[in-house]
């Protein structure tokens, strides 16, 4: 088995979606002559001409829309926003045009839409450009929210993706793009909506998604060396979301700490964290924690940047006192 | 037709633009107005009456400009709109039946009761829905015409928006890369003088006449009297050839009056009784009516049928909506998300 970049792996599933199909084409903001603000576009303007590989104007709301447009009469577009920070001034085309138009028409109309972009924090990019929206995003029925963490699901979940009719935010975070990871030669997909066991164990239940699956598997190495055995949970989606195979580690473990790099307030962790104690309170050992970043806008400088991501300690150091191990 | 042409000549509808008018067409053009003139008015009563709720905004007043550019479009082609939607679905061959249905709540609606008097959407119509957020149907137009470029199809977009939504950042964006790309777009104004109760005066530095706006972006641009059914006919059918052509988008700004209120819950206050008693006098359903009398292209009993077969297509589609059933509770959780491809 190869191993591959998530950047590489991002590369090569754009390729087979203008490869295969030929209602399949990219626009966005430096895709092309540029070669893709995080290089996954790189030769791709060379090799599939300006036609399908779209270069657009500073314009995130007309160019989300027109892919939305385009999708209504059959297209099938991959839109890439340079950061889920500039999907805000798209947003009104992605809530209320691109997530309501099957339903408002009673599904006369599809939006087989796929929305590339760029999240999550830890560059020193300051307040507007180290955020992390897919919890606002997937609390919009009619929108699906892809979070790939690894690049075996970044491939196998895009191939899904290409497969299914709605619109899609599919997040990469900025940092996993120099992640290396295990990807197969021969086809495979991987199903939205699935979670993925990252790590099994038997004590504590770490769940988490995108950028904070590493960081929660390196805790449960921590732990491990302690003697604390951490099953980790990788979400994978958030919509739909995979809530069965979060109640049946927790029905196993009896303790869950969910890890989320986004504000603590209105985060996705309050939402598993709520479902899961509506689906398994009497298997709770303990409060189900929830470890979010603080609410305040992320600063410039490292050291007080790195304060508010969380970390593999400031999660072992959670889960002993929390629950008192 | 010269770009030149296009932005300077003034249309107006006399008796020699009906002299070659096969009398039939005439008379279509007048039953598609009163269509939508007696459809709206019943509207307006079904909502007095409780039976339309939410927001109700006719299109009482501007008829001429959905029926003069509709019609003419191919059925290939693509019709995308506002929240003042109705005159466009009905130009359009929308059903009055589901149209009526829709804004009453009814499972029997053209959007199935989901999306009501705003969101009307007939995809085999190529009716492409009311969009109820202003200026946002401009980039869906842009999508559906960069669709049909890629897909190498001659059809063009048809685009309605207002003079408010000319205020909104994605109006300059659209204009912009509708240019830039060459995008079949048919940019039509509708220019009734207030976004909502705001003058356009007082909304607009450039003032009230708004066609100068396509110029930074090379688009072609006029500006015409939209209560003239034929002279936005003739102009439509001559930006739409341009745009099939595949020299990009136009845009006509059509000046126009709503004789009515935004909406139901608006009494007009903003606006003079004199200036809206002016307006009426500039009715486009009797103007052109007078225009096709005076030529002696139809009679007195020809307008009395239309008159009658008009008002027993609205009753029907009010007996209709209102016999027709709700949506079940079921219906709540259907079409959220679409079917996967191949199901």
């Amino acid at each position: 088995m190869a191993e591959m970049l998530l950047r590489d792996a991002m590369a090569k599933a754009l390729r087979e979606a203008l490869d295969e199909d030929d209602r399949s084409f990219l626009m966005g903001e430096d895709i092309g002559a540029y070669g893709g603000a995080y290089a996954v576009t790189k030769g791709f303007l060379e090799k599939y001409g300006e036609e399908r590989v779209r270069d657009t104007p500073i314009s995130e709301s007309v160019f989300v829309g027109a892919g939305i447009g385009s999708a209504m009469i059959g297209m099938r577009p991959i839109v890439e926003v340079m950061t889920i920070n500039f999907t805000l001034v798209a947003m009104d085309q992605i809530i209320n045009h691109a997530a309501k138009l099957s339903y408002m028409s009673n599904g006369q109309l599809q939006v087989p839409l796929i929305i590339r972009t760029v999240t999550g924090g830890g560059a020193q990019l300051a307040a507007t450009h180290s955020q992390s929206f897919e919890n606002w995003y997937a609390s919009v029925p009619g929108l699906r929210v892809v979070v790939p963490a690894t690049p075996y699901d970044a491939l196998g979940m895009f191939r899904s993706c290409r497969k299914d009719n709605n619109p899609i935010i599919f997040a990469e975070h900025a940092l996993l793009y120099r992640v290396k990871g295990e990807v197969p030669e021969e086809y495979y997909e991987v199903p939205l909506g699935k979670a993925r066991i990252a790590k099994p164990g038997t004590d504590v239940t770490l769940v988490a998604y995108s950028g904070m699956v590493r960081v929660a598997e390196e805790a449960a190495a921590k732990l491990e060396e302690d003697n604390i055995s951490s099953e980790v949970i990788d979400l994978r989606c958030l919509s739909p979301l995979d809530l069965d195979t979060v109640i049946e580690s927790v029905k196993k473990t009896n303790r869950v700490a969910i890890v989320e790099e986004t504000w603590k307030t209105g985060g996705f962790s309050g939402t598993i964290a709520s479902d899961i104690q509506e689906a398994a309170f009497d298997y709770l050992d303990g409060p189900i924690i929830r470890i979010n970043g603080p609410d305040v806008p992320a600063p410039y400088a490292r050291n007080i940047e790195q304060l508010m991501i969380p970390s593999s300690n400031w999660i072992v150091e959670s889960v002993k006192y929390n629950f008192g191990l | 037709m010269k770009q030149s042409t296009f932005k300077e000549e003034q249309k107006v509808t006399t008796a020699s633009n009906l002299e070659n008018m096969e009398k039939q067409a005439a008379l279509d053009i007048f039953s598609q107005m009163l269509l939508i003139r007696r459809f709206e008015e019943e509207a307006e009563r079904l909502y007095r009456k409780g039976l339309v709720r939410g927001f109700l905004h006719t299109y009482i007043g501007e008829e001429a400009i959905a029926v003069g550019a509709i019609p003419p479009l191919r059925e290939d082609d693509y019709v995308i709109s506002h929240y003042r939607d109705h005159g466009h679905a009905l130009a359009r061959g929308i059903d009055p039946k589901a149209a009526m249905a829709e804004l009453c709540g009814k499972s029997t609606g053209c959007s199935g009761g989901k999306g009501g008097s705003m969101h009307l959407f007939d995809i085999e119509k190529h009716f492409m829905g009311g969009h109820a957020i202003v200026g946002g149907q401009l980039p869906l137009a842009i999508g559906i015409a960069l669709g049909l470029k890629l897909k190498h199809l001659d059809s063009v977009v048809m685009c309605f928006f207002g003079d408010g939504a000319v205020s909104e950042g994605e109006f300059h964006e659209a204009m912009n890369i509708a240019s830039l790309w060459k995008l079949p777009v048919v940019f039509m104004l509708e220019n009734n003088l207030y976004g909502m109760g705001t003058d356009v005066n007082r909304s607009r530095a450039g003032g009230s006449s708004i066609y100068g706006a396509a110029e930074p972006y090379k688009i072609p641009a006029v500006q015409i009297d939209g209560m003239d059914v034929m002279a936005v006919r003739e102009t439509v059918n001559e930006g739409v050839a341009k745009v099939r052509e595949g020299q990009g988008p136009v845009f006509i700004e059509s000046m126009a009056y709503r004789f009515h209120g935004h909406s139901m819950a608006d009494p007009s206050n903003y606006r003079d009784n004199e200036e809206v008693q002016e307006n009426r006098t500039r009715d486009p359903i009797d103007k052109f009516r007078d225009v096709c009398i005076e030529t002696g292209k139809v009679d007195g009993n020809d307008i009395a049928l239309i008159a009658e077969q008009i008002d027993i297509l609205v009753q029907e589609a009010r007996e209709f909506a209102e016999q027709s059933p709700e949506p079940t509770a079921e219906d709540l959780y259907t079409h959220i998300y679409a079917e996967p491809e191949g199901n």
